[in-house]
């Protein structure tokens, strides 16, 4: 009974303050920082629209990472399913009653604030079979039903959102998921036969894709084809970077963002104004704080007594990294364009909101790393 | 206990799998990091260069031409200031309200405005529209008092070539005008600095000389922003002005043409008979250049166009003119060089002559009596002519002819207008007309009329090489270098037809002197047929031929009438021809006049003579103290 009590007994506000990740949280400040710099420069070296929203959304949004942090994760664990059936739900409302932009039906207007479900669910789906996971048992990891069930929960948001359509938000959800599979020990030899039917009806669901995605497909393979239209982002994001040097042109400095040749500089192409201003130097020294941010949050999954902590810090190290890559590989030119922003640098609400609920619960999982939660 | 073990084993599976993950992320970060590294440090060289291609972009400015000068230096093609007035269209309020206000300002015409609606739909935003090319000083003032209402309006302040002395060196000089398609294309370095706005050479020297007078761009950098929009200027390169031309022309002489031939269709020729420089070539009437600058109107086009009088033709070189009896120095010539005749051999002139039933007339019906070279020359006897004409035979006339310049292009490479001319034989008869020689050409050869067409710059060299004493000269118009002085240009001139014997245009020097002897009583002497033109100061003094060469046949009947000038209609009349040279002793001068349909050689052309040696004579001294020669390279 003590001991149950032992683990399960909330912790102190000083034992929570002593227990604080301060590492991590003094890389989610810096970042914030450079995100705040990079957006004032988006703005032409002045405090306009953008800086100020994201500045907005940042004063909010931090302190609820540090309320999430500072409640038990085992309340996430209680309502995990919750929160997934509940972005299931406003998915479905959005594809009726969504906020439609530019051909794609994503959004729901709270008046104070656009939200974004999709980004949502990219914490939801990382939540809930973090839940599953850590009730099942392990030797019913691999049964049929339990695999079924799973693809189900993946499948669920991923088809919602594949509608709206958003492939890029689908594609990170997709990974997510895949990811807590990977981890939760589903046999490798799977991961193989799927790989390899996903290699073979490549052709089929490539004649699925709408001719947009078709078309971003053909540009990334050969920018070249259409400079000023289709393959113009790249171009101008490679050009971006590529000038930019060892180290940059200098803040407020970066031409090709100024002049307005970068599409996008405030969402997924953030990366490229920041590259083009401060250089290879300080492209690197971004990765380092990024890095050093994934490997804080395995090192939290990996002393976390709970599974379900650990599933979650693992599924959501995992997530940022993917997040980054997607994003800095369509950048760098290495992927197609699929629209995936840079978390925290990119300006977008729902995505920050995601992000910091994120690390708000693995905050919450480092305070809490020795408690276990019943399954 | 169980639970806990089973989460052990959990956590076990899931470091495991972490494991193999954080080796993956390890691998893909490399390869992003190496792209980064690629990109930034590898290809920054390359991807510099595009940057700056996407934000810096060149504007050029129309280039300075080159300035064309007189012998003395006095600008004659320079450039001016002129007052433009620009519309930006991306900074126009309201495009309707501009327009309906400078429509009263400036008073456009209905088509202009037009004109600029079709060109803002036309052009970029940001691109200029020319409204007015050339503003008065009054329209320019107005425009600025007024404009803070004219929102998007930008007068400016640019160069255009002017031409200070309007139509007097319009033949030589050409005009400079707006290029076409074509033009552009066909010339390398127009293609290559051409901007809207920019002219060019369309005539003459202008065109002939284009690339040397060009002269480059001054080119503005702007950064630009993606839509092409200027930020900011970065540089200010400036161009440099073409280079310049000098030519050998005197713009008093030329100008004194221009008020001789007034209102008369024409051409006058002098040239220096040593170095060959040309003093003047004026051919009338002339046009004012300057009218092309701004685009024509179709009124003034039309109106040069039409005149009778065709201005358009230069009619220097590409005038063609029976030389009448101008050509009798040469006919004269080639006889006593071929030995036909000696100075003392007579013809008996009865007014007329008869070759196998063809009355040949002299143009004095009673005749000349018994006359030598020198009255025959003097009083200009057809019959004389005649004579010594068929004695002598086209081939060999056509020989010496040729010798002094007749049926070649004078100055060739300047002008493409340029026209050889033809002086006949009997082979080029054969060749081109298909039929034989007939004796009776030979005689009207004889005295300018038949197939003979000549220039009058021609005339005026073939002048020029007998009064220098038989030597081939070059023609010029442009001076290139410091000019020989007369006694160097005299002796290299000797020297040069030692070492190249065609450069020599006669066999025994007392022959020319005999011709010049026979020019000279023509003018100086009484029953000379330019008598009355003479200058007796021998500081003036000349020596001359007059010509009078028939555009039609005379009728016997009209013969018999003897009709004044005014009486016979415009298109009928001789034109009158007069070649001469001065000063007789140490002579240096050479000229040849036409008036077209304008009577005769001793009434109209001679007088003109007269006015011209005064002021070329005077102006001698002047030419020869000229100094600050530069080189010029061409």
């Amino acid at each position: 009974m003590f001991y149950y009590k032992r683990l399960n007994s909330d912790l102190s506000f000083i034992q929570k303050i002593k227990e604080m990740d301060y590492v991590l949280l003094i890389c989610i400040i810096l970042l914030s920082l450079i995100s705040l710099i990079v957006m004032y420069s988006t703005d032409g070296g002045d405090i306009l629209f953008h800086t100020k929203n994201h500045f907005m959304k940042l004063i909010v949004l931090f302190p609820l990472m540090l309320v999430i942090a500072f409640l038990n994760i085992k309340h996430w664990h209680t309502f995990a399913y919750l929160f997934y059936f509940l972005i299931i739900l406003l998915l479905v409302w959005v594809s009726f009653f969504g906020l439609k932009v530019s051909g794609s039906q994503r959004w729901m207007n709270l008046y104070f604030f656009v939200l974004q479900p999709s980004e949502l669910m990219k914490i939801a789906i990382i939540l809930t079979l973090a839940k599953y996971y850590h009730r099942i048992k392990i030797e019913n990891v691999n049964s049929l039903a339990s695999i079924t069930l799973v693809l189900a929960i993946i499948l669920l948001p991923i088809i919602l959102v594949i509608s709206q359509p958003d492939l890029g938000t689908s594609v990170l959800i997709a990974l997510s998921g895949l990811i807590i599979l990977w981890i939760a020990g589903i046999k490798i030899k799977y991961f193989v036969y799927s790989f390899i039917i996903g290699i073979i009806s490549l052709p089929f669901i490539i004649s699925f894709l709408k001719p947009y995605q078709k078309l971003r497909i053909l540009t990334f393979l050969d920018p070249d084809r259409d400079p000023l239209g289709a393959g113009y982002q790249i171009i101008q994001s490679k050009i971006a970077i590529g000038s930019g040097g060892f180290t940059g042109k200098g803040f407020l400095k970066g031409t090709q963002s100024y002049l307005d040749f970068l599409p996008e500089k405030h969402t997924d192409f953030i990366f490229t104004l920041f590259s083009e201003e401060f250089g290879f130097i300080g492209s690197i020294g971004l990765l380092i704080l990024y890095t050093i941010i994934i490997i804080r949050i395995i090192r939290i999954g990996a002393i976390s007594r709970s599974n379900f902590s650990k599933l979650f810090c693992f599924g959501f190290a995992f997530s940022i990294f993917i997040y980054i890559v997607v994003n800095l590989s369509m950048v760098l030119g290495l992927l197609p364009i699929v629209g995936s922003p840079l978390p925290i640098m990119s300006y977008g609400g729902s995505s920050l909101l995601a992000t910091m609920i994120g690390f708000g619960i693995v905050l919450s999982a480092k305070i809490n790393h020795r408690q276990l939660i019943a399954g | 206990m169980i639970k806990q073990n089973l989460g052990i084993r959990k956590s076990d599976v899931f470091n495991r799998r972490m494991f193999i993950i954080g080796m993956a992320k390890v691998v893909i970060l490399a390869g992003i990091v190496s792209r980064l590294f690629s990109l930034q440090i590898n290809e920054n060289k390359k991807y510099l260069t595009l940057s700056d291609k996407n934000r810096i972009r060149e504007w050029k400015l129309p280039p300075t031409r080159g300035n064309i000068v007189d012998y003395f230096g006095n600008i004659i093609a320079g450039n001016l200031k002129v007052y433009q007035l620009h519309i930006i269209p991306e900074q126009v309020e309201n495009f309707n309200y501009l327009l309906v206000r400078l429509k009263t300002l400036l008073e456009l015409s209905d088509k202009k405005i037009q004109k600029i609606t079709k060109l803002k739909n036309k052009l970029k935003p940001w691109d200029s529209i020319i409204v007015s090319e050339n503003l008065t000083w009054s329209q320019f003032l107005k425009v600025n008092n007024y404009l803070y209402d004219l929102v998007g309006v930008k007068p400016v302040m640019t160069i255009s070539r002017n031409y200070p002395f309007n139509d007097v060196y319009t033949h030589v000089l050409g005009y400079v005008s707006q290029p076409n398609q074509k033009e552009i294309i066909e010339n390398k370095i127009v293609q290559e600095r051409f901007v809207p706005g920019m002219k060019i050479g369309k005539l003459g020297l202008e065109k002939k000389f284009e690339n040397h007078l060009i002269g480059t761009n001054a080119i503005q950098r702007y950064e630009v922003n993606a839509y092409g929009k200027r930020i900011n200027q970065l540089e200010f390169q400036k161009g440099s002005q073409g280079n310049k031309i000098r030519l050998t022309l005197d713009t008093e002489v030329q100008k004194l043409s221009a008020k001789l031939l007034l209102n008369k269709a024409g051409s006058i020729s002098v040239m220096d008979i040593y170095t060959g420089d040309i003093i003047a070539m004026y051919s009338s009437p002339s046009y004012d250049p300057n009218l092309f600058l701004f685009g024509i109107s179709q009124d003034e086009w039309e109106l040069i166009r039409n005149n009778p009088l065709k201005p358009l033709i230069h009619k220097t070189i590409s005038g063609l003119y029976s030389p009448g009896s101008t050509i009798k120095p040469i006919v004269a010539l080639s006889a006593l060089e071929n030995k036909i005749i000696n100075p003392n051999f007579k013809v008996k002139c009865t007014g007329k002559t008869e070759l196998y039933g063809q009355t040949f007339h002299c143009w004095k019906e009673k005749g000349h009596g018994f006359v030598s070279l020198k009255n025959a020359m003097k009083q200009s006897c057809d019959t004389y002519f005649y004579e010594i004409a068929r004695l002598l035979g086209v081939d060999r006339l056509n020989i010496t002819a040729k010798k002094f310049g007749l049926g070649e292009k004078v100055l060739g490479q300047y002008f493409d207008n340029e026209k050889q001319g033809l002086f006949p034989n009997t082979s080029w008869k054969k060749n081109n007309l298909g039929r034989g020689w007939v004796l009776g050409e030979t005689l009207i050869t004889g005295i300018g009329q038949g197939y003979t067409q000549t220039t009058p710059l021609q005339l005026c060299l073939m002048t020029a090489q007998i009064a220098n004493g038989g030597y081939k000269i070059k023609p010029k118009i442009l001076v290139n270098n410091k000019p020989l002085s007369l006694e160097q240009a005299k002796n290299s001139m000797k020297f040069d037809s030692l070492h190249s014997p065609n450069l020599k245009l006669f066999d025994d020097p007392k022959n020319i002197k005999i011709v010049q002897e026979a020019m000279f009583s023509s003018t100086n002497e009484i029953y000379g047929t330019s008598y009355k033109s003479r200058i007796d100061d021998p500081k003036y003094q000349f020596a001359g031929k007059t010509g009078t060469s028939q555009v039609k046949r005379i009728s016997k009947r009209e013969r018999e009438l003897d009709l004044k000038l005014e009486q016979i209609p415009y298109k009928d009349r001789d034109h009158a021809l007069y070649v001469a040279y001065g000063p007789y002793i140490n002579p240096r001068y050479a000229l040849s006049i036409i008036v077209e349909h304008g009577g005769s050689g001793s009434k109209t052309a001679a007088p003109m003579a007269k006015e011209l040696f005064k002021l070329i004579i005077d102006r001698d001294e002047l030419r020869k103290k000229q100094s600050n020669f530069e080189d010029i390279n061409i």
